[in-house]
């Protein structure tokens, strides 16, 4: 099973042997690809079919809601914490960034740029709101509350004195550079310390 | 299935959390599947407030089959072919281990002389069980209900006997709703005149006050929805209701032979016992107030399955657990399961559980 393009970045750059919080784990992927190398890692996840199939599959993960339940898990606890494609889904994503950084030394988070061309093309020529391959689901259906664009992300990180150290953006499984990304990525990768 | 049941006599006396000691102690228990060479693969089961340690043998008074049968056994989620399953019978209890009814030195039933235990004495117990088998590490120690509160005590109280910790449907400390409902039990219990104090040995046992207790505790074991699903407002083999007292609905006449069928293997004394070692848990309030405190640089695996139906030990309860879990960055999983049937669904056909159970242990 090949990993999706943002969790293979964050697999191939947390260092062997690490502790990690995988917030919203889905079905383990991450975990198990991180599994593989001797990092101690435990994960939150909402849905409740998801929580059985990580467990059976001897992970450790927490059914939980991450906008109140991360206030439990200490200061440093780990050395990462990951949040893939949910920081549009948190209820706050400024104060998700703060637990983030306060629960790991580092923070990985990978999110849909909304201000990927496509999207704006939708919004400027078909004036609906966007169902692209990175957004697929309809505004009315569609678990994302709060649209976030790459400079946007970039400008939150700067507010909470949060530093990038790294960034990686993906149009479909394919890597492209920084330069144009706010328009040209469909999936931003960052990794943050403070 | 075969089953070696066997009973030890422990080697020391045994010190109690009310300030006294047991000498003498007897503990019966139940093994499935082989012990290997390197004694690790062992799996201690904790059974609940009225079960024993046939978890996957006929039970000798009814014949029934074992009351874990469905995760017990060869293939199963619980595999005696991978795992050595020891289930003890908890001091305090009637199916062997010492209790109320068991001889005290001077030749007569203790009854209520019977000292006041609490579940970390029945744990307690246990230890001295695995040292007497020289088992050093458990792979895993499991239980529901009860058996859930046992197993979190031995984690809490001896941290380096068990690598993996799996508690379903239960609590780290009972609510006042819980503690009303067993003095609702016992207080049916002590009301039977065939009670006489406890010291009915010999005699007529105090049937009427401990199915009656068991009536009670029944239906907190079941969801409302599991009640209507099953019997709605159905009337017990007749046509119109009887205007008197009989059992007119279906759900009387279960609630009746559940009760009856309750006393014909189990002690009221032991149920009096048993139930005031559950209200006396309090896990936190052991480790100075902070449940956190309890699981202090803990290296186990834990695993806490809920059931949204279950009203007895909700889920908030599990989640209580889990956060202190996490706040002592323990290793720990949770899942809230649906099923239909309440308390009792770790009991019941919940194929999601065995799933669980099956990938916990690995």
């Amino acid at each position: 099973m090949s990993l999706r393009p943002d969790l293979a970045v964050i697999a191939a750059h947390v260092e062997r042997g690490s502790r990690v919080l995988d917030i919203g784990c889905g079905d383990g992927a991450l975990m198990l690809a991180l599994r593989e190398k001797a990092c101690d890692v435990r994960g939150i996840e909402i849905d409740g079919d998801c929580v059985e199939r990580c467990v059976s599959q001897g992970l450790s993960v927490v059914q939980g809601d991450a906008d109140r339940d991360l206030a439990d898990y200490p200061d440093k606890g780990f050395d990462y914490a990951v949040l893939s494609q949910t920081l549009q889904i948190a209820e706050r994503p400024d104060r998700m960034l703060d637990e983030l950084l306060r629960v790991g030394t580092r923070a990985f988070v990978s999110f849909p740029n909304f201000a990927h061309w496509r999207t704006r093309a939708a919004l400027m020529f078909g004036g609906r709101m966007p169902v692209t391959r990175s957004i697929p689901v309809t505004w009315y259906e569609t678990q994302n509350i709060h649209h976030v664009t790459i400079k946007d992300f970039r400008e939150l990180a700067r507010q909470k004195a949060a530093r990038i150290e790294r960034d990686w953006y993906f149009a479909g499984e394919r890597s492209i550079p920084r330069i144009g990304a706010n328009g040209r990525a469909e999936f931003a990768v960052f990794e943050l310390t403070r | 299935m075969n089953a070696t049941s066997q009973t030890i006599a422990l080697s020391s006396t045994l010190p109690l959390d009310g300030g006294g000691e047991l000498a003498g102690v007897e503990v019966s228990y139940e093994t499935y599947g082989v012990l290997n060479a390197e004694r690790s693969n062992a799996i201690l089961l904790c059974h609940a407030l009225t079960g024993d340690q046939y978890v996957a043998s006929p039970h000798p008074i009814t014949g029934k089959p074992g009351w874990w049968e469905r995760m017990v056994g060869p293939g199963k989620p619980i595999n005696t072919e991978r795992f050595h399953v020891i289930c003890a019978n908890v001091i305090g209890s009637c199916m062997g281990s010492t209790g109320p009814a068991s001889v005290a030195p001077d030749g007569q039933p203790y009854g209520m002389r019977f000292p006041v235990i609490t579940i970390r004495d029945m744990v307690r117990a246990h230890v001295g069980l695995l040292d007497a088998l020289g088992i050093e590490r458990l792979h895993a120690v499991v239980g529901g209900s009860m058996g859930g509160m046992q197993a979190l005590s031995l984690a809490a109280n001896w941290p380096d006997r068990a690598e993996r910790v799996l508690v379903i449907a239960s609590t780290s400390r009972h609510s006042a709703q819980n503690i009303a409902f067993h003095e609702l039990g016992r207080q049916a219990i002590m009301a039977d005149p065939r009670w006489a104090g406890g010291d009915y040995y010999g005699g007529e046992a105090p049937d009427n006050g401990l199915a009656v207790a068991r009536m009670a505790a029944h239906i907190t074991y079941l969801s409302e929805e599991a009640l209507t699903e099953k019997f709605g407002r159905n009337l017990q083999d007749r046509d119109t209701k009887s205007f008197g007292f009989d059992a007119d609905f279906q759900v009387e006449s279960y609630l009746r032979y559940q009760g009856s069928g309750f006393t014909r293997r189990f002690d009221a004394n032991s149920y009096l016992y048993i139930t005031r070692a559950m209200d006396y848990f309090d896990l936190a309030e052991e480790h100075g107030g902070r449940l956190a405190d309890a699981f202090a640089g803990t290296s186990a695996r834990f695993c806490l399955v809920s059931f949204d139906s279950d009203w007895l030990y909700p889920t908030s309860e599990s989640r209580h657990v889990v956060h202190a879990l996490n706040a002592a960055g323990g290793a720990v999983s949770f899942v809230e399961l649906s099923a239909p049937h309440g308390h009792d669904s770790f009991l019941l056909e919940v194929p999601a559980l065995d799933r669980v159970i099956g990938g916990f242990l690995g």
